[in-house]
């Protein structure tokens, strides 16, 4: 690659090695892929060991250390894009272009693979073409694409409608409805003051929407504490969870929100540097999203002098590229320090030892953009919306089997029954709520409610109605942890890799009773041994559909007695043919 | 528990020093002969196990001759151990299972200098090999995992009494080991 190519990148980034993840992905961007000598160039010009540089690039699934073809094609592989038929497109599509799934074409033309959930579940079958997200397939528009990749014609120039991502809001409550023009919750927050926008925040009793549901004020607080000269604030757009995609539409049609959210947050901790790392699948926001910012530096709503007040801060977007394990918050830093995305050993914990080292509060797009609320209405004003301890609103990511898919806004309380009704739910068998690793109803707890007292949720919330196989969820479940599994802890490495290849098994018609003990073990070791929440919450599917709907399991065992998952006789073939023998010692038979 | 308990061991796909690091037990091997009484193992030399409380493998499973063994003792013994990196992992055994078994024929019956070039053996009376070496836990259920190249003496003594003494196996830290 020629510096000239190489050269403006490194210096929009300044050489600077926390920032590789940028530097690799607009390199990608400009050549397709990362060559080796790329890589070479590149840790030679942030004076980083070329192995750490290596080690990045091969982290992430979007990152390519060999070539991919001019096109690469990515669908979207949750169970929602499945249940809409993505399987057969695909196969169709591979089918059409001579291909074989995850395989180069042999002019290096195009490639067809499977990716984890893109964030699209309301308007698929999805998928990704060259990173740029393509909503609702068909097999007409299968053949379209097949006939633009044949052709050449390069993704800039594809039919705009390909591209069209809705927002598919169904129910608006206060956040959604905020009524706010930019600053007036910033203009809000710094009439009142750091410490008493802090006392605010705690009185709203507001908690993190990413599932944990941490009290954001305290949060704040431990971060203001530090003892540092410089904090930072990031939020946590790395909306990998399968099934959800609020995040999505609050950052495009209420971005201005999230970085008020931002700033507030930067004003309550000391911050005067936000990050908002965004998932490499929304590609198609980063420049909508810079247009905002430039707006707000325009209108004195970052920068320096804000709103005219002795109070800095500016905001700066990172891209990931493709890791579902960065939704986790110390591994989100790592990678924001150019780094594969591992989770830290806790404590020390972020807000006293994150972004650099300093004190960094992590917080979800919801609860940032919720923080705008506090600020202009007040805590106690907060506090009385939802329940006793989930204090607001929550946004749900509806898809699956009901005929209104889409964003819905509830104050904290709403029962299942509520939403399933409000979306068009048909005769639902079974919801997931808060992803795969989340939990999985069934009927009799449709009374239940979303809050963190009862049901709390990072906002996925999947139908599967009565022709669905959960099964067949929980297996798909089980091939994306182990797929998303980062590799630095043996219980989640192997564990989630042993799930899956159990699950393969049951599917196949070899499991017996012993296999569904063996996943029922491997639940109690993950969850008590594994290194992060990932590997702690990877088998709550199958747990889950095995207590909830075991029969979709004890269809498939066709034998009380273990059987191997392999054929023993077909374990010979090749000795036989080697040998010539075909006696009777030759052989084996399946069972003892 | 009335009586003793029948053991019965053996080696498929292994090199035998689990066996060895069992005698490693030394003295002890005395006290364990009051609570337990071999039935087939290398220490006694029968052919054939037969009902048994406890069945010890040490080894993978790389032919068929291992696969019958193998099922021989699931069938004969209450319960099954696999002792040692290779019956619980496949071991170094398995380090041939990235190359195709044809490739591996070939190279070590017609293409490697210095052997007879008598061609691939295809005596009836001789096992032939699978396509793949496999821990002996993906052909047959297996109760408990004795890991370790080999699992220290300590451990299996540890194991061993604990099973006599009708507690679950535990084995602490400093005795459970992969290598």
């Amino acid at each position: 690659m020629p510096s000239t190519l190489l050269n403006p990148i490194l210096e929009r980034h300044r050489r600077d090695g926390t920032r590789l993840m940028q530097i690799l992905r607009e390199t990608q961007e400009t050549l397709g892929w990362l060559p080796p000598e790329v890589i070479t160039a590149i840790a030679a010009a942030v004076g980083w060991p070329r192995a750490r540089v290596q080690a990045t690039a091969e982290f992430y699934s979007f990152f390519h250390t060999r070539p991919m073809g001019r096109y690469r094609i990515l669908w979207s592989d949750n169970i929602t894009d499945r249940m809409l038929g993505s399987t057969e497109l695909m196969q169709s599509m591979c089918r059409k272009l001579w291909l074989e799934p995850g395989r180069v074409s042999e002019d290096g033309l195009v490639s067809v693979d499977t990716t984890s959930c893109t964030g699209m579940g309301d308007q698929g079958p999805a998928l990704l073409v060259n990173y740029r997200a393509v909503t609702r397939m068909t097999p007409q528009r299968v053949d379209e694409i097949v006939e633009l990749v044949r052709a050449g014609t390069p993704v800039l120039g594809w039919p705009e409608e390909y591209f069209q991502v809705e927002d598919n809001i169904r129910r608006s409550d206060v956040l959604l409805g905020h009524g706010l023009t930019p600053g007036a919750a910033l203009a809000a927050a710094l009439e009142r003051g750091a410490p008493a926008m802090l006392d605010e925040v705690k009185a709203a009793g507001l908690r993190g929407r990413g599932g944990a549901g941490f009290p954001t004020g305290q949060k704040w607080a431990a971060c203001r504490g530090a003892e540092a000269d410089v904090r930072y604030v990031v939020c946590n757009a790395d909306e990998g969870e399968p099934g959800t995609f609020k995040d999505r539409v609050l950052l495009t049609s209420h971005a201005d929100l999230v970085f008020e959210g931002m700033t507030i947050a930067g004003l309550a901790v000391g911050a005067s540097l936000g990050l908002l790392y965004l998932r490499g699948e929304y590609r198609h926001l980063l420049e909508p999203l810079e247009t905002v910012l430039a707006r707000r530096r325009a209108q004195k709503l970052l920068g320096a002098g804000i709103l005219g007040r002795d109070f800095a801060f500016d905001i700066e977007i990172h891209l990931g590229a493709g890791a579902y394990i960065c939704g986790e918050e110390s591994a989100l830093i790592e990678s924001l320090e150019g780094k594969p995305g591992r989770p830290r050993i806790r404590p020390p914990f972020p807000v006293t030892h994150g972004y650099l080292g300093r004190p960094t509060t992590v917080n979800n797009v919801e609860t940032l953009a919720a923080a705008c609320l506090v600020a202009k209405h007040g805590g106690a004003w907060y506090a009385a919306l939802g329940t006793r301890k989930s204090a607001g609103t929550k946004l749900l990511s509806v898809s699956g089997d009901c005929t209104r898919p889409g964003i819905y806004e509830y104050p904290f309380g709403v029962t299942v029954a509520q939403v399933l009704a409000d979306c068009g739910a048909h005769e639902p068998l079974a919801v997931q709520v808060s992803g795969p690793s989340g939990v999985c109803l069934a009927d009799h707890e449709f009374g239940r409610r979303i809050a963190f007292e009862d049901v709390p949720s990072a906002g996925a919330f999947m139908v599967f109605d009565h022709s669905r196989d959960l099964f067949e969820t929980a297996r798909n479940f089980a091939h994306f942890f182990a797929h998303e599994s980062c590799g630095f802890c043996t219980p989640c490495r192997v564990g989630t890799a042993l799930v899956a290849r159990l699950m393969d098994k049951v599917a196949a018609g070899h499991g017996s009773p012993y296999d569904l003990e063996e996943l029922f073990k491997l639940h109690r070791l993950m969850q008590g041994t594994s290194h992060c929440g990932l590997g702690n919450t990877a088998c709550n599917p199958v747990f889950d559909t095995l207590e909830k709907f075991r029969p979709a399991y004890e269809r498939r065992i066709k034998s009380l007695a273990f059987e191997p998952a392999f054929d023993l006789d077909a374990a010979l073939s090749q000795a036989r043919q080697m040998t010539g023998r075909d006696d009777a010692a030759a052989h084996l038979s399946n069972v003892a | 528990m009335s009586g003793k308990l029948r053991v019965a061991t053996t080696s498929l796909a292994g090199c035998f020093g689990c066996h060895m690091s069992f005698l490693d037990i030394d003295e002890r091997l005395l006290t364990l002969l009051e609570v337990v009484e071999f039935d087939r193992s290398p220490i006694t030399d029968i052919k054939e196990v037969g009902q048994c409380d406890l069945g010890i493998i040490e080894g993978g499973v790389c032919n068929a001759e291992n696969v019958h063994v193998l099922r021989e003792f699931r069938k004969h013994c209450k319960t099954l151990v696999a002792m040692g990196a290779c019956a619980v992992n496949g071991g170094l055994p398995a380090q041939r299972n990235h190359l195709d078994l044809r490739d591996i024929l070939e190279e070590v019956y017609h293409t490697e200098l210095g052997l007879a070039h008598g061609g691939i053996p295809n005596d009836p009376e001789l096992p032939l090999p699978l396509n793949k070496v496999h821990p002996i836990h993906e052909v047959v259920k297996v109760d408990y995992f004795l890991p370790g190249c080999p699992p220290p003496a300590d451990a299996i003594w540890k194991f061993l009494t604990d099973l006599v003494a009708g507690r679950t196996p535990h084995l602490a830290h400093g005795l459970l080991h992969y290598d």
